[in-house]
């Protein structure tokens, strides 16, 4: 029988495997943006677990407008990121070290 | 009751379709050339509801089943915000046309993250806090990549962006253990399942994503990385918008879901809440001696300001959330204060950052030499400037909740980070004798801005204008 736990330790899986593909990463910033993505879909799994666990609506509705938020977010990630490619030329996370300090 | 609901929220509702129709209207008409005008109309749209919000008083409303909050406290913070970025935006306006920079979207964007902010301030539910804060992120990811031509400005942008996602994504971790823990995204629901028992494990974790989450935002020690480059890189208007309204929302924020959803546990959040003050007044005050860029050290300074005002957070009390709020309020003052200077430093038609430009600025500028000089002790906390009396609150209220530490720890690295602010006002006043660094000519905008700044931190000693007696009343309102 699968149950809640088992639901959230795939969750929180995922979202450490996302931070560290923010962190570890330093190859490209596309795979940041991957492991944002899985950040957030690791959270919707929780929040729909939770809820078929509840027996309480508002989790899927959350999960509907987190949804939402990461297309947009997505879409101004990959906006900032054209604009970086054509100034610097590159978008490897090395190369993002104009300023320091 | 759906129109009474509507009602509550209305000025957001007014911001939201005006961002549209300018938008629309502007794409339709005359692109970039509305942008002048948009930048006045905005603004005067911002200084009305301001207006509009502060004078209409009221008691505690809530809208959409609790969602929406509208008490003292989220009056008293929409007022700051939509103050603090009406001025922003006549600010920037004369520099933005000369870097080419006026666009129209400039003026809708922060149309759109003011909305996210003042859905901030008064959430009253997890759905409403993760909604609004990324209203506002997005415009501001937006706006700090606003140079597309740059490579200092998209990369600020694209950090931003990285770290902000996943200070975001930390945040809606905790929002998602809040809920399943609590059984509800009410903050109203938390706090009563919170009074009921033991607090379980699950939601001592919420508590901790959603600290982190919030601390990004406000740029606090370790979450800070951010701050500087993001200074650093955006254009200056921009930077200016990003040292004053959003700080003093994402504060509300933090103020708001610490009280009125984890109000009942406030020793499981003060000791987290109190090291964040301690390491980001001590890192604020110690990274920026070594910086000669103004912008990178008013990032620094920011960071050290943030820490002064989580240490009223820390404290837990009413007194606390007052101190705070005049903290904050002193701050955006005197933030904005110090940007219409920073935005007037050009030499030869070309914006300059380095402090060195400074240099003698009062044998050439005296009046507006002397104003800088009063924001800079009032940022450094030099008695008997306004900034003082800001730091004497949080200071009162650290002592009063017994973290003496804390308070202790406050006032030694306001002494470490006066030096940096002095060292300015000596390249002012003392500096070497040589050609004027700087030759632009002020704007009439800015030295307003600027000298009405400077004025209220020597005038506002009488009675800081009221603002302690607005912040006691609207503490009142989020404490009890």
């Amino acid at each position: 029988m699968i149950g809640l736990e088992h639901y959230l330790t795939v969750a929180a899986a995922l979202f450490v495997i996302g931070i560290f593909g923010i962190f570890v990463n330093r190859k490209n910033v596309i795979v940041i943006l991957m492991s944002i993505e899985l950040m957030l879909l690791a959270v919707n799994i929780n929040m729909v677990a939770f809820s078929a666990h509840l027996g309480d609506l508002v989790g899927q509705v959350f999960t509907m407008f987190v949804l939402t938020v990461a297309a947009a977010e997505a879409a101004i990630g990959l906006a900032i990121l054209v604009c970086f490619f054509r100034n610097r030329g590159s978008i490897a996370v090395d190369d993002i070290n104009v300023m320091k300090g | 009751m759906i129109s009474a609901d509507l009602s509550v929220v209305l000025p957001e509702i007014i911001l939201s379709v005006y961002a549209m129709a300018a938008l629309l209207g502007a794409v339709y008409t005359s692109k970039d050339r509305a942008g002048p005008l948009l930048m006045w109309t905005t603004s005067a749209l911002f200084f009305g509801l301001a207006a509009w919000i502060g004078l209409t008083a009221g008691g505690e409303q809530t809208a959409f089943g609790g969602a929406v909050v509208d008490d003292g406290f989220a009056r008293f913070a929409k007022v700051v915000i939509l103050v603090s970025a009406g001025a922003v935006l006549l600010m920037g306006k004369e520099y933005m046309r000369r870097a080419k920079l006026l666009r129209f979207e400039f003026p809708v964007l922060v149309t759109l993250s003011v909305v996210g902010m003042m859905l901030m301030v008064s959430a009253g539910d997890l759905m409403m806090l993760y909604m609004g804060l990324e209203l506002q992120s997005f415009a501001l990811y937006i706006v700090a990549a606003l140079r597309r031509d740059s490579v200092k400005s998209t990369e600020a942008g694209l950090k931003y962006f990285v770290l902000g996602a996943l200070s975001s994504g930390l945040l809606l971790y905790g929002a998602s253990l809040t809920y399943g823990y609590s059984g509800t995204t009410l903050f109203s629901g938390i706090l009563s399942t919170l009074g009921e028992g033991p607090m379980p494990l699950g939601l001592t974790f919420g508590l901790v994503f959603l600290i982190t989450g919030m601390a990004f935002k406000v740029s606090a020690v370790p979450f800070h990385m951010w701050t500087p480059d993001v200074y650093e890189g955006s254009p200056t208007p921009v930077t200016a918008f990003f040292a004053s309204a959003p700080k003093m929302a994402a504060m509300a924020l933090f103020a708001r879901v610490l009280f009125d959803a984890f109000g009942a546990v406030p020793g499981d959040w003060g000791q987290v809440v109190a090291v964040l003050s301690l390491l980001s007044m001590v890192l604020g005050a110690v990274a920026a001696i070594g910086q000669r860029n103004i912008k990178r050290l008013m990032a620094y300074s920011s960071i050290a300001h943030m820490g002064y005002a989580l240490m009223g957070l820390a404290a837990g009390t009413e007194m606390g959330v007052q101190a705070m709020l005049i903290y904050m309020a002193i701050y955006v003052t005197m933030s904005v204060g110090t940007f219409a200077f920073i935005l007037s430093m050009e030499k030869d038609g070309q914006p300059v950052t380095d402090i060195r430009s400074l240099n003698m600025l009062s044998a050439t500028e005296p009046l507006k030499a002397l104003a800088m000089l009063v924001l800079l002790f009032s940022l450094a906390g030099v008695p008997p400037m306004v900034g003082f009396f800001g730091k004497f609150y949080v200071v009162k209220a650290a002592v009063d909740a017994g973290l003496i530490w804390l308070a202790v720890a406050g006032v030694i690295a306001s002494v470490v980070g006066a030096f940096y602010y002095l060292r300015i006002v000596f390249y002012m006043y003392f500096g070497e004798q040589g050609d004027p660094q700087l030759n632009g000519t002020m704007p009439p905008v800015l030295w307003g801005v600027m000298m009405a700044s400077a004025f209220a931190m020597v005038a506002g000693v009488v009675n800081l204008f009221g603002v302690e007696g607005l912040a006691l009343s609207a503490a009142a309102t989020l404490v009890n």
